[in-house]
Protein backbone atom coordinates (compact mmCIF):
# COMPACT_ATOMS: atom_id res chain seq x y z
CA UNK A 1 0.00 0.00 0.00
CA UNK A 2 1.37 3.47 -0.86
CA UNK A 3 2.18 5.69 2.11
CA UNK A 4 -0.55 7.95 3.49
CA UNK A 5 0.17 10.87 5.82
CA UNK A 6 -2.16 12.22 8.45
CA UNK A 7 -3.13 15.85 9.21
CA UNK A 8 -4.77 16.72 12.49
CA UNK A 9 -6.68 19.81 13.56
CA UNK A 10 -7.41 19.94 17.27
CA UNK A 11 -10.51 21.27 18.97
CA UNK A 12 -10.05 21.32 22.72
CA UNK A 13 -12.78 22.20 25.21
CA UNK A 14 -11.69 23.19 28.70
CA UNK A 15 -14.08 23.81 31.59
CA UNK A 16 -12.95 26.92 33.45
CA UNK A 17 -12.28 26.76 37.19
CA UNK A 18 -14.75 29.43 38.23
CA UNK A 19 -16.94 29.32 41.33
CA UNK A 20 -20.14 30.00 39.39
CA UNK A 21 -21.54 29.28 35.93
CA UNK A 22 -21.04 31.41 32.81
CA UNK A 23 -24.30 33.35 32.74
CA UNK A 24 -25.88 32.64 36.13
CA UNK A 25 -24.51 32.24 39.64
CA UNK A 26 -25.22 28.55 40.10
CA UNK A 27 -22.20 26.83 41.66
CA UNK A 28 -19.81 24.83 39.46
CA UNK A 29 -18.79 21.34 40.60
CA UNK A 30 -18.17 17.75 39.57
CA UNK A 31 -20.54 14.91 40.44
CA UNK A 32 -23.25 15.37 43.05
CA UNK A 33 -26.95 14.60 42.75
CA UNK A 34 -28.42 15.42 39.32
CA UNK A 35 -30.17 18.76 38.81
CA UNK A 36 -29.08 20.24 42.13
CA UNK A 37 -27.05 23.07 40.53
CA UNK A 38 -29.61 24.77 38.29
CA UNK A 39 -31.68 27.95 38.22
CA UNK A 40 -34.16 29.57 35.82
CA UNK A 41 -31.28 31.05 33.75
CA UNK A 42 -29.33 27.84 33.06
CA UNK A 43 -32.60 25.92 32.62
CA UNK A 44 -33.48 28.35 29.85
CA UNK A 45 -36.80 29.40 31.39
CA UNK A 46 -38.56 32.35 29.72
CA UNK A 47 -38.09 35.85 31.07
CA UNK A 48 -34.59 35.38 32.47
CA UNK A 49 -31.59 37.58 31.73
CA UNK A 50 -28.09 36.05 31.58
CA UNK A 51 -25.06 38.08 32.78
CA UNK A 52 -21.52 36.94 31.84
CA UNK A 53 -19.08 35.86 34.52
CA UNK A 54 -16.21 38.35 34.53
CA UNK A 55 -13.70 35.86 35.98
CA UNK A 56 -14.38 33.47 33.08
CA UNK A 57 -13.77 36.24 30.54
CA UNK A 58 -10.48 37.12 32.24
CA UNK A 59 -9.38 33.47 32.26
CA UNK A 60 -9.92 33.26 28.50
CA UNK A 61 -7.97 36.50 27.94
CA UNK A 62 -5.16 35.05 30.06
CA UNK A 63 -5.14 31.82 28.05
CA UNK A 64 -5.28 33.73 24.76
CA UNK A 65 -2.22 35.76 25.80
CA UNK A 66 -0.33 32.65 26.95
CA UNK A 67 -1.05 31.13 23.52
CA UNK A 68 0.36 34.23 21.79
CA UNK A 69 -3.03 35.26 20.42
CA UNK A 70 -4.32 38.66 19.42
CA UNK A 71 -6.99 39.85 21.85
CA UNK A 72 -9.48 42.09 20.03
CA UNK A 73 -10.75 45.38 21.44
CA UNK A 74 -14.34 44.31 20.85
CA UNK A 75 -15.92 40.92 21.25
CA UNK A 76 -19.53 39.69 21.37
CA UNK A 77 -21.41 36.48 22.16
CA UNK A 78 -23.47 34.66 19.54
CA UNK A 79 -26.19 32.06 19.67
CA UNK A 80 -25.51 28.74 18.01
CA UNK A 81 -28.92 27.22 17.38
CA UNK A 82 -29.62 23.52 17.49
CA UNK A 83 -32.12 21.27 19.20
CA UNK A 84 -30.90 18.58 21.51
CA UNK A 85 -32.18 17.72 24.99
CA UNK A 86 -28.85 18.47 26.70
CA UNK A 87 -29.22 22.09 25.55
CA UNK A 88 -32.11 23.56 27.54
CA UNK A 89 -32.38 26.88 25.67
CA UNK A 90 -32.35 25.47 22.14
CA UNK A 91 -29.11 27.38 21.53
CA UNK A 92 -25.61 27.43 22.94
CA UNK A 93 -24.06 30.80 23.67
CA UNK A 94 -20.72 30.84 21.87
CA UNK A 95 -18.53 33.21 19.85
CA UNK A 96 -18.61 33.27 16.07
CA UNK A 97 -16.40 34.99 13.49
CA UNK A 98 -12.69 35.11 12.76
CA UNK A 99 -11.63 38.18 14.73
CA UNK A 100 -14.45 38.27 17.28
CA UNK A 101 -13.28 35.50 19.65
CA UNK A 102 -11.42 36.64 22.80
CA UNK A 103 -8.23 35.26 21.24
CA UNK A 104 -7.24 34.54 17.64
CA UNK A 105 -4.18 34.00 15.50
CA UNK A 106 -1.77 32.56 18.07
CA UNK A 107 0.54 29.58 18.47
CA UNK A 108 1.81 27.00 20.92
CA UNK A 109 5.23 25.36 20.82
CA UNK A 110 5.77 21.67 21.33
CA UNK A 111 9.09 19.84 21.70
CA UNK A 112 10.10 18.52 18.27
CA UNK A 113 11.68 15.16 17.51
CA UNK A 114 15.00 16.86 16.60
CA UNK A 115 15.34 18.39 20.08
CA UNK A 116 14.11 21.84 19.04
CA UNK A 117 10.54 23.09 19.13
CA UNK A 118 7.72 23.03 16.60
CA UNK A 119 5.13 25.77 16.34
CA UNK A 120 1.45 24.77 16.21
CA UNK A 121 -0.71 27.66 14.99
CA UNK A 122 -3.85 28.48 16.97
CA UNK A 123 -6.82 29.86 15.05
CA UNK A 124 -9.09 30.85 17.94
CA UNK A 125 -9.69 30.76 21.68
CA UNK A 126 -13.30 31.51 22.48
CA UNK A 127 -15.72 31.40 25.37
CA UNK A 128 -18.98 29.45 25.41
CA UNK A 129 -21.12 27.40 27.79
CA UNK A 130 -21.17 23.68 28.44
CA UNK A 131 -24.21 21.48 27.82
CA UNK A 132 -26.04 19.19 30.26
CA UNK A 133 -25.50 15.45 30.44
CA UNK A 134 -27.76 12.88 28.84
CA UNK A 135 -28.04 9.32 30.07
CA UNK A 136 -29.93 6.54 28.42
CA UNK A 137 -32.24 4.75 30.77
CA UNK A 138 -32.91 1.02 30.78
CA UNK A 139 -36.44 0.46 29.52
CA UNK A 140 -36.46 3.49 27.23
CA UNK A 141 -36.32 7.26 27.54
CA UNK A 142 -33.33 9.44 28.28
CA UNK A 143 -32.61 11.28 31.52
CA UNK A 144 -31.13 14.77 31.54
CA UNK A 145 -28.97 16.35 34.24
CA UNK A 146 -28.44 20.10 33.82
CA UNK A 147 -25.80 20.53 36.56
CA UNK A 148 -23.17 21.05 33.85
CA UNK A 149 -25.39 23.19 31.60
CA UNK A 150 -23.98 26.71 31.51
CA UNK A 151 -20.56 25.91 33.01
CA UNK A 152 -17.97 28.24 31.40
CA UNK A 153 -16.28 26.41 28.57
CA UNK A 154 -13.27 27.59 26.61
CA UNK A 155 -12.68 26.25 23.11
CA UNK A 156 -9.19 26.27 21.62
CA UNK A 157 -8.89 25.44 17.92
CA UNK A 158 -5.75 24.97 15.85
CA UNK A 159 -5.36 26.68 12.49
CA UNK A 160 -5.76 25.36 8.95
CA UNK A 161 -3.74 24.01 7.18
CA UNK A 162 -2.96 21.76 10.15
CA UNK A 163 0.53 21.80 11.68
CA UNK A 164 0.04 18.51 13.54
CA UNK A 165 1.27 15.70 11.33
CA UNK A 166 1.43 12.62 13.55
CA UNK A 167 -0.34 10.93 16.46
CA UNK A 168 2.72 11.73 18.63
CA UNK A 169 2.54 15.43 17.83
CA UNK A 170 -1.17 15.42 18.67
CA UNK A 171 -0.42 13.85 22.04
CA UNK A 172 2.41 16.32 22.67
CA UNK A 173 0.13 19.24 21.75
CA UNK A 174 -2.49 18.03 24.24
CA UNK A 175 0.09 17.49 26.92
CA UNK A 176 1.65 20.97 26.48
CA UNK A 177 -1.75 22.63 26.32
CA UNK A 178 -2.92 20.81 29.45
CA UNK A 179 0.21 21.84 31.35
CA UNK A 180 -0.27 25.48 30.26
CA UNK A 181 -3.92 25.54 31.36
CA UNK A 182 -2.97 24.09 34.74
CA UNK A 183 -0.08 26.56 35.15
CA UNK A 184 -2.50 29.39 34.33
CA UNK A 185 -4.94 28.04 36.92
CA UNK A 186 -7.83 28.20 34.44
CA UNK A 187 -8.65 24.47 34.07
CA UNK A 188 -7.85 21.40 36.17
CA UNK A 189 -7.04 19.41 33.00
CA UNK A 190 -8.81 16.22 34.09
CA UNK A 191 -9.39 14.35 30.84
CA UNK A 192 -10.93 11.38 32.63
CA UNK A 193 -13.57 13.60 34.27
CA UNK A 194 -14.22 15.47 31.03
CA UNK A 195 -13.12 18.87 32.31
CA UNK A 196 -10.72 18.90 29.34
CA UNK A 197 -11.98 17.27 26.15
CA UNK A 198 -10.28 16.90 22.83
CA UNK A 199 -11.82 16.36 19.42
CA UNK A 200 -9.26 15.90 16.67
CA UNK A 201 -10.24 16.48 13.04
CA UNK A 202 -8.37 13.85 11.12
CA UNK A 203 -7.68 13.56 7.41
CA UNK A 204 -5.22 11.57 5.34
CA UNK A 205 -3.65 12.08 1.95
CA UNK A 206 -1.09 10.31 -0.18
CA UNK A 207 2.44 11.28 0.78
CA UNK A 208 3.56 14.10 -1.50
CA UNK A 209 0.02 15.20 -2.34
CA UNK A 210 -0.83 18.88 -1.83
CA UNK A 211 -4.58 18.43 -1.35
CA UNK A 212 -5.97 17.67 2.07
CA UNK A 213 -8.43 14.82 2.36
CA UNK A 214 -11.94 14.92 3.84
CA UNK A 215 -11.78 15.05 7.62
CA UNK A 216 -13.61 13.11 10.29
CA UNK A 217 -14.05 14.36 13.82
CA UNK A 218 -13.29 11.96 16.66
CA UNK A 219 -15.01 12.18 20.07
CA UNK A 220 -14.89 10.36 23.43
CA UNK A 221 -11.10 10.44 23.79
CA UNK A 222 -10.55 10.61 27.52
CA UNK A 223 -6.83 10.04 27.91
CA UNK A 224 -3.60 11.02 26.13
CA UNK A 225 -3.23 7.39 25.12
CA UNK A 226 -6.69 7.41 23.49
CA UNK A 227 -5.82 10.57 21.54
CA UNK A 228 -2.79 8.81 20.10
CA UNK A 229 -4.51 5.46 19.46
CA UNK A 230 -7.60 7.11 17.99
CA UNK A 231 -5.57 9.08 15.45
CA UNK A 232 -3.48 6.02 14.57
CA UNK A 233 -6.70 4.07 14.04
CA UNK A 234 -8.24 6.75 11.77
CA UNK A 235 -5.03 6.99 9.72
CA UNK A 236 -5.22 3.26 9.08
CA UNK A 237 -9.01 3.17 8.53
CA UNK A 238 -9.11 6.12 6.13
CA UNK A 239 -6.07 4.91 4.18
CA UNK A 240 -7.70 1.52 3.72
CA UNK A 241 -11.02 3.04 2.59
CA UNK A 242 -9.22 5.22 0.02
CA UNK A 243 -6.97 2.39 -1.11
CA UNK A 244 -10.06 0.22 -1.72
CA UNK A 245 -11.41 2.97 -4.00
CA UNK A 246 -13.87 4.34 -1.43
CA UNK A 247 -14.44 7.91 -0.24
CA UNK A 248 -14.31 9.48 3.23
CA UNK A 249 -17.51 11.14 4.49
CA UNK A 250 -17.36 14.23 6.68
CA UNK A 251 -18.78 12.78 9.88
CA UNK A 252 -18.41 12.63 13.62
CA UNK A 253 -17.10 9.34 14.94
CA UNK A 254 -16.85 8.03 18.48
CA UNK A 255 -13.88 6.25 20.02
CA UNK A 256 -14.57 2.94 21.72
CA UNK A 257 -12.07 2.39 24.53
CA UNK A 258 -12.83 -1.35 24.75
CA UNK A 259 -12.57 -2.35 21.09
CA UNK A 260 -9.94 0.34 20.29
CA UNK A 261 -11.87 1.35 17.19
CA UNK A 262 -14.04 4.24 16.01
CA UNK A 263 -17.70 4.11 15.03
CA UNK A 264 -20.04 6.48 13.17
CA UNK A 265 -21.94 8.86 15.48
CA UNK A 266 -23.54 11.32 13.08
CA UNK A 267 -23.08 13.11 9.80
CA UNK A 268 -22.21 16.73 10.56
CA UNK A 269 -24.76 19.52 10.24
CA UNK A 270 -23.52 22.26 7.97
CA UNK A 271 -22.46 25.52 9.61
CA UNK A 272 -25.36 27.48 8.05
CA UNK A 273 -27.78 25.17 9.86
CA UNK A 274 -26.58 26.59 13.17
CA UNK A 275 -27.94 30.02 12.18
CA UNK A 276 -25.47 31.96 14.31
CA UNK A 277 -26.50 35.46 15.32
CA UNK A 278 -25.43 37.99 17.95
CA UNK A 279 -27.09 37.18 21.28
CA UNK A 280 -29.39 40.11 22.00
CA UNK A 281 -29.42 39.35 25.75
CA UNK A 282 -25.68 39.78 26.21
CA UNK A 283 -24.01 43.17 26.11
CA UNK A 284 -20.89 43.57 23.90
CA UNK A 285 -17.50 43.41 25.59
CA UNK A 286 -14.74 45.95 25.16
CA UNK A 287 -11.22 45.21 26.39
CA UNK A 288 -9.02 48.20 27.11
CA UNK A 289 -5.29 47.97 26.53
CA UNK A 290 -4.75 48.54 30.27
CA UNK A 291 -6.94 45.57 31.10
CA UNK A 292 -5.19 43.29 28.63
CA UNK A 293 -1.74 44.41 29.85
CA UNK A 294 -2.77 43.96 33.49
CA UNK A 295 -3.74 40.37 32.71
CA UNK A 296 -0.55 39.81 30.70
CA UNK A 297 1.44 40.87 33.75
CA UNK A 298 -0.02 37.93 35.71
CA UNK A 299 1.22 35.27 33.24
CA UNK A 300 3.55 32.76 34.89
CA UNK A 301 6.58 31.21 33.21
CA UNK A 302 5.09 28.47 31.03
CA UNK A 303 6.07 24.80 31.29
CA UNK A 304 8.14 24.46 28.11
CA UNK A 305 10.14 27.63 28.87
CA UNK A 306 10.74 26.36 32.38
CA UNK A 307 11.87 22.97 31.11
CA UNK A 308 14.41 24.53 28.74
CA UNK A 309 15.68 26.79 31.53
CA UNK A 310 16.10 23.82 33.91
CA UNK A 311 18.07 21.99 31.22
CA UNK A 312 20.30 24.97 30.45
CA UNK A 313 20.82 26.49 33.88
CA UNK A 314 21.08 23.36 35.97
CA UNK A 315 22.38 20.81 33.46
CA UNK A 316 19.43 18.50 34.04
CA UNK A 317 18.45 15.88 31.48
CA UNK A 318 15.37 16.47 29.35
CA UNK A 319 13.61 13.65 31.19
CA UNK A 320 14.43 14.95 34.68
CA UNK A 321 13.48 18.53 33.80
CA UNK A 322 10.27 17.22 32.22
CA UNK A 323 9.28 15.42 35.43
CA UNK A 324 10.05 18.53 37.51
CA UNK A 325 7.93 20.87 35.37
CA UNK A 326 5.04 18.42 34.94
CA UNK A 327 3.33 20.03 37.93
CA UNK A 328 3.88 23.64 38.83
CA UNK A 329 4.08 22.95 42.57
CA UNK A 330 6.81 20.37 41.93
CA UNK A 331 8.83 22.83 39.82
CA UNK A 332 8.39 25.49 42.52
CA UNK A 333 9.56 23.02 45.16
CA UNK A 334 12.69 22.28 43.16
CA UNK A 335 13.48 25.97 42.65
CA UNK A 336 13.03 26.63 46.34
CA UNK A 337 15.56 23.89 47.15
CA UNK A 338 18.06 25.40 44.71
CA UNK A 339 17.40 28.88 46.07
CA UNK A 340 18.13 27.60 49.58
CA UNK A 341 21.48 26.31 48.36
CA UNK A 342 20.96 22.67 47.33
CA UNK A 343 22.99 21.26 44.46
CA UNK A 344 20.41 21.20 41.58
CA UNK A 345 21.26 17.70 40.38
CA UNK A 346 21.15 16.25 43.88
CA UNK A 347 17.88 18.03 44.64
CA UNK A 348 16.40 16.72 41.38
CA UNK A 349 17.57 13.14 42.10
CA UNK A 350 16.10 13.12 45.60
CA UNK A 351 12.85 14.72 44.45
CA UNK A 352 12.17 12.59 41.38
CA UNK A 353 13.47 9.47 43.14
CA UNK A 354 12.89 8.67 46.81
CA UNK A 355 10.73 11.68 47.63
CA UNK A 356 8.32 11.16 44.71
CA UNK A 357 7.99 7.47 45.55
CA UNK A 358 7.27 8.16 49.21
CA UNK A 359 4.73 10.88 48.39
CA UNK A 360 3.02 8.50 46.03
CA UNK A 361 2.84 5.73 48.60
CA UNK A 362 1.55 8.12 51.26
CA UNK A 363 -0.94 9.85 48.94
CA UNK A 364 0.62 13.22 49.74
CA UNK A 365 2.07 16.10 47.75
CA UNK A 366 5.29 18.03 48.26
CA UNK A 367 4.61 21.73 48.64
CA UNK A 368 6.77 24.72 49.48
CA UNK A 369 4.21 26.23 51.82
CA UNK A 370 2.59 23.01 53.03
CA UNK A 371 -1.01 23.98 52.27
CA UNK A 372 -2.12 20.80 50.49
CA UNK A 373 -4.04 20.65 47.22
CA UNK A 374 -7.47 19.20 46.51
CA UNK A 375 -7.90 16.11 48.64
CA UNK A 376 -4.16 15.47 49.05
CA UNK A 377 -2.45 16.62 52.25
CA UNK A 378 0.95 18.24 52.04
CA UNK A 379 3.98 16.24 53.10
CA UNK A 380 5.81 17.41 56.22
CA UNK A 381 9.00 17.51 54.14
CA UNK A 382 9.78 21.12 53.22
CA UNK A 383 12.55 22.25 50.89
CA UNK A 384 14.64 23.01 54.03
CA UNK A 385 14.63 19.30 54.88
CA UNK A 386 16.01 18.29 51.49
CA UNK A 387 18.53 21.11 51.43
CA UNK A 388 19.86 20.16 54.86
CA UNK A 389 19.99 16.47 53.98
CA UNK A 390 21.89 17.09 50.74
CA UNK A 391 24.25 19.44 52.57
CA UNK A 392 25.02 16.80 55.20
CA UNK A 393 25.89 14.22 52.53
CA UNK A 394 28.09 16.70 50.69
CA UNK A 395 29.98 17.71 53.81
CA UNK A 396 30.52 14.07 54.67
CA UNK A 397 28.54 14.31 57.92
CA UNK A 398 26.42 11.30 56.95
CA UNK A 399 26.78 8.60 54.32
CA UNK A 400 24.41 8.25 51.37
CA UNK A 401 23.09 5.04 52.85
CA UNK A 402 22.32 6.65 56.21
CA UNK A 403 20.77 9.60 54.38
CA UNK A 404 18.06 7.35 52.97
CA UNK A 405 17.01 6.09 56.37
CA UNK A 406 17.26 9.59 57.87
CA UNK A 407 14.95 10.79 55.09
CA UNK A 408 12.44 8.02 55.86
CA UNK A 409 12.36 9.19 59.49
CA UNK A 410 12.01 12.85 58.48
CA UNK A 411 9.18 11.90 56.15
CA UNK A 412 7.31 10.11 58.90
CA UNK A 413 7.98 12.58 61.71
CA UNK A 414 8.58 15.93 60.04
CA UNK A 415 11.82 16.33 62.03
CA UNK A 416 14.78 18.04 60.38
CA UNK A 417 17.57 15.71 59.18
CA UNK A 418 20.07 17.25 61.63
CA UNK A 419 17.70 16.47 64.53
CA UNK A 420 17.23 12.87 63.41
CA UNK A 421 20.98 12.36 62.98
CA UNK A 422 21.70 13.79 66.39
CA UNK A 423 18.93 11.90 68.18
CA UNK A 424 19.87 8.58 66.63
CA UNK A 425 23.63 9.14 66.66
CA UNK A 426 23.97 8.54 62.95
CA UNK A 427 26.89 10.81 62.16
CA UNK A 428 29.77 9.41 60.17
CA UNK A 429 32.39 7.79 62.39
CA UNK A 430 35.39 9.92 61.53
CA UNK A 431 37.38 9.02 64.62
CA UNK A 432 40.19 6.82 63.19
CA UNK A 433 40.70 4.94 66.44
CA UNK A 434 37.01 3.91 66.39
CA UNK A 435 37.41 2.64 62.84
CA UNK A 436 40.68 0.90 63.72
CA UNK A 437 38.92 -0.88 66.57
CA UNK A 438 36.19 -2.17 64.25
CA UNK A 439 38.81 -3.24 61.71
CA UNK A 440 40.69 -5.16 64.39
CA UNK A 441 37.47 -6.91 65.44
CA UNK A 442 36.71 -7.99 61.87
CA UNK A 443 40.25 -9.27 61.27
CA UNK A 444 40.17 -11.23 64.51
CA UNK A 445 36.80 -12.74 63.64
CA UNK A 446 37.73 -13.94 60.12
CA UNK A 447 41.14 -15.67 60.27
CA UNK A 448 40.44 -17.81 57.17
CA UNK A 449 39.68 -14.86 54.90
CA UNK A 450 42.65 -12.95 56.34
CA UNK A 451 44.95 -15.81 55.34
CA UNK A 452 43.51 -15.99 51.83
CA UNK A 453 43.87 -12.21 51.43
CA UNK A 454 47.48 -12.30 52.55
CA UNK A 455 48.10 -15.14 50.08
CA UNK A 456 47.04 -12.78 47.27
CA UNK A 457 43.25 -12.93 47.01
CA UNK A 458 42.90 -9.13 47.15
CA UNK A 459 39.29 -9.13 45.93
CA UNK A 460 38.37 -10.10 49.49
CA UNK A 461 38.81 -6.43 50.48
CA UNK A 462 35.14 -5.88 49.54
CA UNK A 463 34.10 -8.57 52.02
CA UNK A 464 36.08 -6.92 54.84
CA UNK A 465 34.69 -3.45 54.04
CA UNK A 466 31.18 -4.90 54.13
CA UNK A 467 31.80 -6.49 57.54
CA UNK A 468 33.15 -3.27 59.04
CA UNK A 469 30.29 -1.22 57.56
CA UNK A 470 27.80 -3.62 59.09
CA UNK A 471 29.44 -3.36 62.50
CA UNK A 472 29.33 0.46 62.18
CA UNK A 473 25.64 0.30 61.20
CA UNK A 474 26.43 2.18 58.02
CA UNK A 475 28.00 5.11 59.82
CA UNK A 476 31.61 4.56 58.86
CA UNK A 477 32.94 6.26 55.77
CA UNK A 478 33.63 3.37 53.34
CA UNK A 479 36.82 4.97 51.96
CA UNK A 480 38.41 5.45 55.39
CA UNK A 481 37.43 1.88 56.25
CA UNK A 482 39.12 0.53 53.15
CA UNK A 483 42.32 2.48 53.83
CA UNK A 484 42.40 1.27 57.46
CA UNK A 485 41.82 -2.35 56.33
CA UNK A 486 44.59 -2.27 53.73
CA UNK A 487 46.94 -0.96 56.41
CA UNK A 488 45.96 -3.56 58.96
CA UNK A 489 46.11 -6.48 56.49
CA UNK A 490 49.61 -5.71 55.19
CA UNK B 1 -36.11 37.37 -1.81
CA UNK B 2 -38.46 34.55 -0.98
CA UNK B 3 -38.35 31.24 0.80
CA UNK B 4 -39.19 27.96 -0.93
CA UNK B 5 -41.37 25.23 0.52
CA UNK B 6 -38.30 23.00 0.82
CA UNK B 7 -36.47 25.64 2.82
CA UNK B 8 -39.44 25.92 5.19
CA UNK B 9 -39.37 22.13 5.55
CA UNK B 10 -35.63 22.20 6.28
CA UNK B 11 -35.92 24.94 8.91
CA UNK B 12 -38.84 23.10 10.54
CA UNK B 13 -36.74 19.96 10.65
CA UNK B 14 -33.84 21.85 12.31
CA UNK B 15 -36.32 22.99 14.98
CA UNK B 16 -37.57 19.39 15.28
CA UNK B 17 -41.07 20.49 14.24
CA UNK B 18 -43.38 18.15 12.34
CA UNK B 19 -45.59 20.28 10.13
CA UNK B 20 -48.42 19.22 7.85
CA UNK B 21 -48.44 20.36 4.21
CA UNK B 22 -51.12 22.93 5.10
CA UNK B 23 -48.97 24.28 7.95
CA UNK B 24 -45.90 24.39 5.74
CA UNK B 25 -47.78 26.49 3.18
CA UNK B 26 -49.13 28.75 5.88
CA UNK B 27 -45.67 29.34 7.39
CA UNK B 28 -44.16 29.87 3.96
CA UNK B 29 -46.63 32.72 3.42
CA UNK B 30 -45.87 34.23 6.85
CA UNK B 31 -42.10 33.93 6.45
CA UNK B 32 -42.23 35.49 3.00
CA UNK B 33 -44.20 38.39 4.36
CA UNK B 34 -41.50 38.85 7.04
CA UNK B 35 -38.77 38.69 4.44
CA UNK B 36 -40.66 41.40 2.56
CA UNK B 37 -40.16 43.72 5.53
CA UNK B 38 -36.44 43.01 5.50
CA UNK B 39 -36.39 43.82 1.81
CA UNK B 40 -37.84 47.22 2.64
CA UNK B 41 -35.07 47.74 5.21
CA UNK B 42 -32.43 46.67 2.73
CA UNK B 43 -33.65 49.33 0.31
CA UNK B 44 -32.84 52.08 2.82
CA UNK B 45 -29.76 54.18 2.14
CA UNK B 46 -27.44 53.48 5.07
CA UNK B 47 -24.22 54.76 3.50
CA UNK B 48 -22.41 56.74 6.17
CA UNK B 49 -24.01 54.79 9.01
CA UNK B 50 -21.41 52.80 10.93
CA UNK B 51 -22.29 49.11 11.51
CA UNK B 52 -23.18 48.26 15.11
CA UNK B 53 -22.43 44.93 16.71
CA UNK B 54 -25.48 45.11 18.96
CA UNK B 55 -28.79 46.92 19.32
CA UNK B 56 -28.07 48.04 22.90
CA UNK B 57 -25.56 50.89 23.26
CA UNK B 58 -23.84 49.55 26.37
CA UNK B 59 -20.56 47.77 27.08
CA UNK B 60 -19.07 45.41 29.66
CA UNK B 61 -21.92 44.30 31.83
CA UNK B 62 -20.47 41.52 33.97
CA UNK B 63 -21.24 39.69 37.18
CA UNK B 64 -18.72 38.84 39.89
CA UNK B 65 -17.87 35.17 40.19
CA UNK B 66 -19.71 34.40 43.41
CA UNK B 67 -21.88 31.28 43.61
CA UNK B 68 -25.42 31.66 44.90
CA UNK B 69 -27.91 29.11 46.17
CA UNK B 70 -29.35 27.18 43.20
CA UNK B 71 -33.01 26.13 42.90
CA UNK B 72 -34.20 23.26 45.07
CA UNK B 73 -34.39 20.23 42.81
CA UNK B 74 -38.16 19.79 43.19
CA UNK B 75 -38.57 23.36 41.97
CA UNK B 76 -36.25 22.80 39.00
CA UNK B 77 -38.14 19.68 37.94
CA UNK B 78 -41.61 21.01 38.66
CA UNK B 79 -42.58 21.95 35.09
CA UNK B 80 -41.21 18.80 33.51
CA UNK B 81 -43.67 16.44 31.82
CA UNK B 82 -41.80 13.43 33.19
CA UNK B 83 -39.05 12.92 35.80
CA UNK B 84 -37.26 9.95 37.30
CA UNK B 85 -34.49 9.76 39.91
CA UNK B 86 -34.04 13.52 39.84
CA UNK B 87 -33.64 13.59 36.05
CA UNK B 88 -35.72 15.29 33.37
CA UNK B 89 -37.05 12.49 31.17
CA UNK B 90 -37.17 12.97 27.39
CA UNK B 91 -37.88 10.54 24.54
CA UNK B 92 -34.96 8.22 23.74
CA UNK B 93 -32.20 9.94 21.83
CA UNK B 94 -30.49 7.72 19.32
CA UNK B 95 -26.74 8.26 19.30
CA UNK B 96 -25.37 4.72 19.40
Amino acid sequence: MPEYVVSVGMEVHAELMTESKMFCRCPVGFGGMPNTRTCPICLGLPGTLPVPNEAAVEMVIKTALALNCTVPTDSVFHRKNYYYPDLPKGFQVSQYGETNPIGYNGFLEIPAADGGTKRIKIRRVHLEEDTGKLMHLPGGGSGVDYNRAGVPLMEIVTDFPPDIESPDEAKEYMSQLRAILIYLGVCDGKLEQGSMRCEPNISVRLKGSETYGTKTELKNLNSFKSVQLGIEYELKRQSEVLEAGGTITQETRGWNEQTLSSYLMRVKESEADYRYFVCPDLIPMNFSEEKIEAIRATLPELPLAKLLRFENDFGLSNYDAGVLVSEQYWADYFEKCVELGADPKQACNWMNGDFARMLNEAGQVGLVDGEGIEDKPASQIRPQHLVELIGMIESGAITGKIAKSVFETCFATGKLPSTVVEEEGLTVISDTSAIDALVAEVIAGNPGQVLQYREGKESLIGFFVGQVMRKSEGRADPQSVQAALRDALK
Amino acid sequence: MSISLDEVRHVANLARLQLSETELLSFQGQLNSLLGHFEDIQNLDVSGVAPKPHAVAMQNVFARDIAHQPLPREEALRNSADTKAGLFIVPTIIEE
